[in-house]
């Protein structure tokens, strides 16, 4: 045992350290300093590529009116889906999350999370293909609709595309990607909030509905958060099931059912990379930094958002 | 207001097993009646059958009867949450909310009530609720705070504000101060006595002493083997019970010659 030195003189001689916990320190260190150097190699990369569209005459940029112009409809569009995707699915998410943890019956419950988690598993292409084939023919009543009636708010100007391969689409597309992810992490911190507290509501006399805002989504709000943020991020990056179901590429415009929505940053990439030569690519590069940046903000918002209220967070 | 509560015949199960078997007991108003007994005999079962928590959990159910003045609480039409807001519940283990302040914990029951309140009124409600649970002067600067930052026994006496802020009849105490140091045990020990003159107190207790000191009537709980259910041996006056019990078990267990 190394328990044999007296304890009133701890700052004289360092701790015995035993090698199975110095293996694994230096193992966790190792993995920890290896992830921030593939995180800096692909900054570096992104940034050193990106410079010569960065420096380059606006003329040379494709559109010709320079980088910025380039890139500004492709963050808007980015921005759309990835969000129109969040507020979909997240509120989806959630219910999904309470029904399985709180409401269903336990052989249904199981079932149901099976069934999601499936969704996860289902390659990108797929949705894209599933999105294109089904769901845009599906919703072209639904944009003549949303233009005819809610025409007013900018997201719904028409006028409204006859193929239903839209921004609209697309972040439905998206929704029904992320919503496994946001699902399953709710799932997971809803089913751990204490039974302490759980109960203490009840004997309050709370209904289960009034018992799950008390102990439950409290308890779970920043797993939800951190789950929404996973989500978010993979939809802004998704590549595939965008380019496949978008058909606009055209202007700067906030509308999701016309057919000149904005593409977003990576299917524009992956659709014009293959032909790209020159400072072609050091401009898909550089969107590619933007998204990059876009990506880490979120992350970092999200981080903020859930150390907020530490002291309420009930880790303590 | 104090209630009476009568229990005859009352079977609780956990699935198939049946943990309590055939209790009858009769809870006086406006006085403490404690419980006790050896671990695993039953009492938690029993104090949480009294507000109807026994079936939060996954096939718990109960056979028999809990009437309180004339009502009878697993009557078909009677919904458990309105009995929860008549018989409040403290645990062994303090339990505030951890994501709500001070403030907000002590009036979470009142705010299910779904009673819009006024600024005031709820200021009022939450310096009441404190001084009776003797915590205002100790948290009355910072009750903006989360109630997580209490002491075990400020969280407890919380607890208890929480519980008595929405006026029940009735107060359930599940080993309240286990978790205790000597100071907060005797702390709530005294608050429990100024509590009896409104409430009907009912006390699960694992300190033979605390039992003698707070309650009018103790009920002694034994069973006779694991896998046995617990029973109701002996309820009778506290002074009759640790001096002169009817039943030999009661007297083995009281003097410590148990098991
Ligand atoms: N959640 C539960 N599920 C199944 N059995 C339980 C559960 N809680 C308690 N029991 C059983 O019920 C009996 C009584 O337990 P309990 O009421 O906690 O006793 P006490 O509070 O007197 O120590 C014990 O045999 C215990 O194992
Ligand atoms: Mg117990």
């Amino acid at each position: 045992m190394t328990a044999t030195k007296a304890p009133s003189e701890p700052t004289q001689q360092p701790a015995v350290r035993r090698p199975g916990d110095r293996i694994f320190a230096g193992t966790a260190k190792a993995s920890g300093i290896l992830i921030l150097l593939v995180l800096a190699g692909v900054a570096a990369f992104l940034i050193g590529e990106a410079i010569p569209a960065l420096v380059a005459p606006a003329e040379d940029i494709p559109g010709g009116e320079g980088l910025a112009a380039y890139i500004a409809p492709l963050i808007l569009g980015t921005l759309l889906g990835a969000v129109l995707a969040l507020l979909v699915a997240t509120p989806l998410a959630v219910g999904i999350a309470l029904y399985v943890t709180y409401y269903a019956p336990r052989r249904i419950a199981a079932a149901m999370g099976y069934v999601i988690d499936l969704l996860a598993a289902i390659p990108s292409v797929v949705y894209g293909f599933w999105g294109l084939a089904v769901l845009a023919p599906a919703l072209r009543p639904f944009h003549q609709w949303a233009a005819d009636t809610l025409g007013f708010i900018p997201f719904f100007a028409g006028p409204a595309s006859t193929t239903g391969r839209t921004m609209f689409t697309v972040g439905l597309v998206l929704a029904v990607m992320i919503l496994p992810i946001i699902s399953a992490i709710s799932r997971e911190v809803f089913s751990q909030a204490p039974a302490l507290h759980r109960e203490a509501a009840l004997a309050l006399g709370a209904t289960r509905w009034e018992m799950i805002r008390m102990a439950v989504l409290p308890y779970g709000k920043s797993g939800v958060i951190a789950g929404a943020m996973l989500g978010l991020g993979r939809a802004l990056g998704e590549t595939m099931a965008v380019a496949i179901v978008l058909s606009g590429g055209a202007g700067a415009t906030l509308t999701l059912i016309s057919n000149s929505n904005p593409s977003t940053i990576a299917s524009n990439i992956a659709l014009r990379f293959p032909e790209a030569t020159g400072i072609d690519v050091n401009t898909l590069i550089a969107s590619g930094l933007v998204l990059f940046v876009i990506t880490l903000g979120v992350n970092m918002l999200a981080r903020w958002v859930v150390n907020r209220r530490a002291d309420f967070s009930g880790a303590n | 207001m104090a209630k009476r509560i009568e229990v005859s015949d009352l079977n609780i199960y956990y699935g198939n097993f049946r943990a309590v078997e055939g209790v009858n007991i009769s809870i006086e108003p406006r006085s403490i009646t404690a419980l006790i007994g050896p671990s695993g005999c039953g009492k938690s079962t029993f104090l949480r059958s009294l507000n109807r928590m026994h079936e939060v959990l996954p096939g718990a159910r109960v056979e028999g009867k809990v009437v309180m003045d004339g009502q009878d609480l697993y009557g078909a039409d009677v919904d458990p949450v309105d009995v929860r807001r008549q018989i409040g519940m403290v645990f062994q283990r303090p339990n505030p909310f951890p994501t709500m302040s001070i403030y907000d914990n002590v009036i979470a029951g009142n705010r299910l009530n779904n009673k819009r309140m006024k600024k005031s009124e709820t200021d009022d409600l939450v310096e009441k609720s404190l001084m009776g649970a003797n915590l205002w002067n100790e948290v009355k600067d910072r009750l903006d705070r989360p109630g997580s930052g209490l002491s075990g026994g400020q969280q407890q006496r919380l607890c208890i504000a929480r519980a008595i802020a929405v006026e029940p009849d009735v107060l359930l105490m599940d080993e309240p101060c286990s978790a205790l140091d000597p100071i907060s045990t005797l702390a709530i020990e005294d608050l429990m006595t100024e509590l009896k003159e409104r409430f009907t107190i009912v006390i699960v207790t694992h300190n033979m002493q605390q039992a003698a000191r707070v309650s009018e009537s103790t009920g002694f709980f034994n069973l006779n083997g694991v896998g046995q259910p617990g029973r109701l041996i002996e309820f009778n006056p506290t002074e009759k019970i640790f001096s002169n019990p009817d039943e030999k078990a009661t007297e083995d267990y009281i003097s410590g010659r148990f098991g």
